[in-house]
């Protein structure tokens, strides 16, 4: 890497002694490139085995790479922190300003230590970190409130990402999001509730300097080359013009939407909830991450009269993408797209991750539908699929907790279907709430094996649609393609290139962007940083207790026909003791 | 009657905030942000889409006017050049600009003037900035 690239800087915060510190690491970016492979490392420097995620020990870490600020997509942030949902490896990315913000404030990565005794929120700007008293904004019943009181009263308007949390993660429910921007997020896997564990509210963080290159002209040139490809590209404009949503109706004609708990794989109501028709009807605004040409985020502008006052409307925006759209749109039954607004709208004000708050509605619904529960345990609620009403106020529930059966909601579907019964349908691999994707092994797989149980680890349902469509392959095949993607898509999250354009940075391209900022390494050594990093994300999540063999592995994925057929239980359990042995033999390796 | 260019919002409704206009700035001199002269941010909140902040090249610009040292030379047609040699980073011009055109480098400490370019411009996937021939009056005489 290059010696002047202020990549290397990594800012440790200390918010029990309100201190601060840089300490420049070299060692690990030039090994680890930046992003996951740089937060891994440091995750495992610093984070004690065996720690509470919800006590001071437990570290946030935010790192970005050398492209980002240099080249067009390389805009997500990645966090990593011991995660109070599944107990083992956290990681989430988030794009919105915050990692240009990261990275023109002069930090490759940032380190969040210990626990503040009163609500605090942290202002980074000029290499100074300001501890700021959050007692004001703390309990405030929506989480876009303190982003705006935030926006006013701190320097660096159109420099900087204001990251927070909403009272979910203030009331430590461990699938608690962090909001960056009001629409982009730190989704998945309670980082908001280690905010909350903090005591930390919120982050703003700006910058406005250069970056230095090894060649000017030869940047200048790869710049253009990409930029091109970016804006020419077919994919891209697919995602600009209707946003991820554009998959609502393939995926529902291809048998492959989750609908109302996954007892089915279609919706009759895909319709209303499409991206073509939310654009048609709602779509208010898009917007992009910072430095990105393509701006896939869709905003909705929702009107709606006053319940009393005639002549009296208030205007919501509302973000929609397609993982919203099926976990509180189809997997509900609701494709009523007002009532999906609203709801929408509701998770976010509170701050909860709306894959997990989706799926655990869905379980719910159908365990009072089945009688597991009844209205004493719902406080009063009969849950019903389609009816948004009911939901909005059941997503009140979980964060106030009026009973005990809401407090068990408020730990994701494993905990509640232990307590209740419904484990079949209790729909989370490896703890983690499904994602939005019935199309076959390959999904479910790719999501039980993902090192962060994320449907982007490795993208298994891509693999369904364009392979295994056509022909099933061997278990054991199917996870060597499963492992292969999610090793090179750990060097794309470690440059911190956003994987909608991963067909754009092909491993040479790659190779010529890491050039620029002096790093010197062939595609075989890229794959080999690749294979190196997703190991040491393993290594941690085994330190932290978790095994292949005790995966649960709900019945309901076999009962309902999926896009690709011919596959069942004993398949999936035959690939997951093909992933153990490649698991194994890396580490004796 | 001469022409002169001048960089144009013609439709900020169309801007996505993805400040690829203020890298391309920036990227002619330095990678970075740090000299760039065009600024993109959010009218209150993304939801209420976003400004762009850009000189608009002034017939007669306050910010030469209050230049101690002449360091800001007004172009023919409007707008000004900056001599960096001759300024002194006092940094009149950022406060005499309404628009907040002016931005500031920091790193050099001194202002980072549009210079009429449209490189911006080509760089703007979404048609909000245009180079325009401005027709001049004041050029020939
Ligand atoms: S910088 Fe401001 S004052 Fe100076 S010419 Fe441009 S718009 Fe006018
Ligand atoms: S016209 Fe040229 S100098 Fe002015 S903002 Fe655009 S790129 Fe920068
Ligand atoms: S490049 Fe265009 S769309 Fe992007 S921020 Fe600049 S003006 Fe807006």
């Amino acid at each position: 890497m290059l010696k002047n690239d202020p990549l290397a800087n990594v800012l440790f915060v200390d918010l029990g002694k309100k201190r601060f510190y840089v300490e420049r690491r070299e060692d690990l970016f030039s090994q680890y490139i930046g992003g996951a492979g740089v937060a891994i490392r440091l995750l495992d420097e610093l984070c004690p085995q065996g720690c509470d995620p919800l006590s001071a020990d437990n570290p946030i870490i935010f790192a970005v790479g050398p492209a980002t600020g240099l080249f067009p997509l390389a805009s997500k942030t990645i966090a990593m922190f011991k995660s109070p949902h599944t107990g083992n490896l956290g990681e989430s990315h988030c794009g919105g300003r915050s990692a240009v913000a990261i990275r023109m404030a002069g930090f490759g990565a940032i380190v969040i230590r210990g626990a503040s005794s009163l609500p605090v929120y942290l202002a980074i700007h000029d290499g100074q970190v300001h501890f700021r008293d959050a007692s004001t904004l703390w309990g405030m019943g929506s989480s876009i409130t303190p982003g705006r009181i935030i926006r006013t009263v701190e320097s660096g308007a159109g420099l900087r990402t204001i990251m927070r949390i909403g009272v979910a993660g203030e009331r430590l429910i461990p699938y608690a999001c962090v909001t960056t921007e009001t629409y982009r997020h730190f989704g998945r896997l309670g980082l908001g509730a280690v905010f909350g564990s903090k005591k930390l509210k919120a982050i703003a963080i700006s910058g406005r300097r250069s970056l230095p290159v090894a060649d000017n002209r030869q940047y200048r040139r790869l710049y253009d080359e990409i930029h091109r490809a970016a804006v020419d590209s077919p994919v891209m404009k697919k995602y600009h013009d209707l946003g991820t949503p554009e998959n609502v109706l393939p995926l529902n004609a291809l048998g492959g939407l989750p609908t109302r708990n996954l007892q089915a794989a279609r919706f009759e109501g895909a319709e209303g909830i499409s991206g073509e028709s939310m654009a048609e009807h709602y779509l208010g605004r898009r917007l992009a991450c910072s430095h990105c040409p393509v701006a896939c985020i869709h905003i909705a502008a929702l009107r709606e009269p006053h319940p009393k006052e005639p002549y009296f409307y208030k205007t919501s925006m509302i973000a929609y993408d397609y993982e919203p759209t099926y976990a509180l749109g189809s997997m509900l039954g609701i494709g009523d797209p007002v009532g999906m607004l609203k709801l929408m709208d509701r998770v976010e004000a509170v701050g909860l991750d709306a894959m997990t708050t989706g799926v655990v509605l869905a379980w719910a619904t159908e365990a009072q539908q089945r009688g597991l529960v009844g209205e004493a345990e719902t406080a009063g609620l009969k849950l019903s699929f389609g009816q948004a009403d009911t939901y909005i106020q059941a997503v009140d529930l979980i964060v106030k907790q009026p009973t005990e059966f809401y407090r068990y909601l408020a730990h994701g579907v494993d905990a509640a279907a232990q307590r209740y019964g419904g484990l079949d349908f209790a729909l989370s691999m490896g703890r983690n709430e499904m994602p939005g994707y019935h199309t076959g092994p390959g999904a479910h797989l790719g999501f039980f094996v993902g090192a962060r149980h994320s449907h982007l680890d490795n993208a298994g349902y891509s693999i369904d649609q364009n392979n295994l469509v056509h022909r099933l392959v061997p278990p054991g095949e199917l996870i060597r393609m499963i492992v292969a993607e999610e090793r090179w898509r750990q060097v794309l999250s470690s440059l911190v290139i956003c994987f909608f354009a991963r067909g754009i940075y092909q491993p040479q391209v790659v190779a010529r962007v890491l050039q620029c900022s002096g790093f010197e390494l062939s595609t075989d050594e890229l794959q080999r940083v690749g294979t190196v990093i997703h190991q040491l994300k393993y290594r941690f999540k085994m330190r932290e207790g978790f095994s292949v063999d005790q995966l649960r592995l709900p019945k309901r994925l076999f009962e309902t026909p999926a896009t690709v057929g011919g596959w069942d239980e004993a398949y999936l359990r035959e690939a997951l003791r093909c992933f153990r042995e490649i698991i194994l033999q890396q580490e004796a390796q | 009657m001469a022409k002169i260019a001048r960089l144009s919002v013609v439709d900020p409704d169309r801007c996505v905030g993805c400040q690829c206009c203020m890298f391309a700035c920036a990227r002619r001199y330095q990678p970075g942000l740090a000299v760039a002269c065009i600024g993109v941010r959010s009218s209150g909140g993304m939801e209420r889409g976003f400004t762009v902040v850009v000189c608009r090249a002034c017939e007669n610009p306050p910010c030469a006017r209050v230049c101690p040292v002449d360091a800001l030379v007004v172009r023919p047609g409007g707008g000004v050049r900056l001599n960096p040699a001759l300024c002194i980073g006092c940094g009149h011009c950022r406060t005499a600009c309404v628009l907040g055109a002016v931005f500031w480098d920091d790193e050099a400490n001194k202002p980072a003037i549009c210079i009429h370019c449209g490189t911006c411009a080509a760089y703007c996937p979404h048609d909000v900035l245009l180079l325009e021939q401005r027709e001049t009056v004041h050029a020939e005489e």
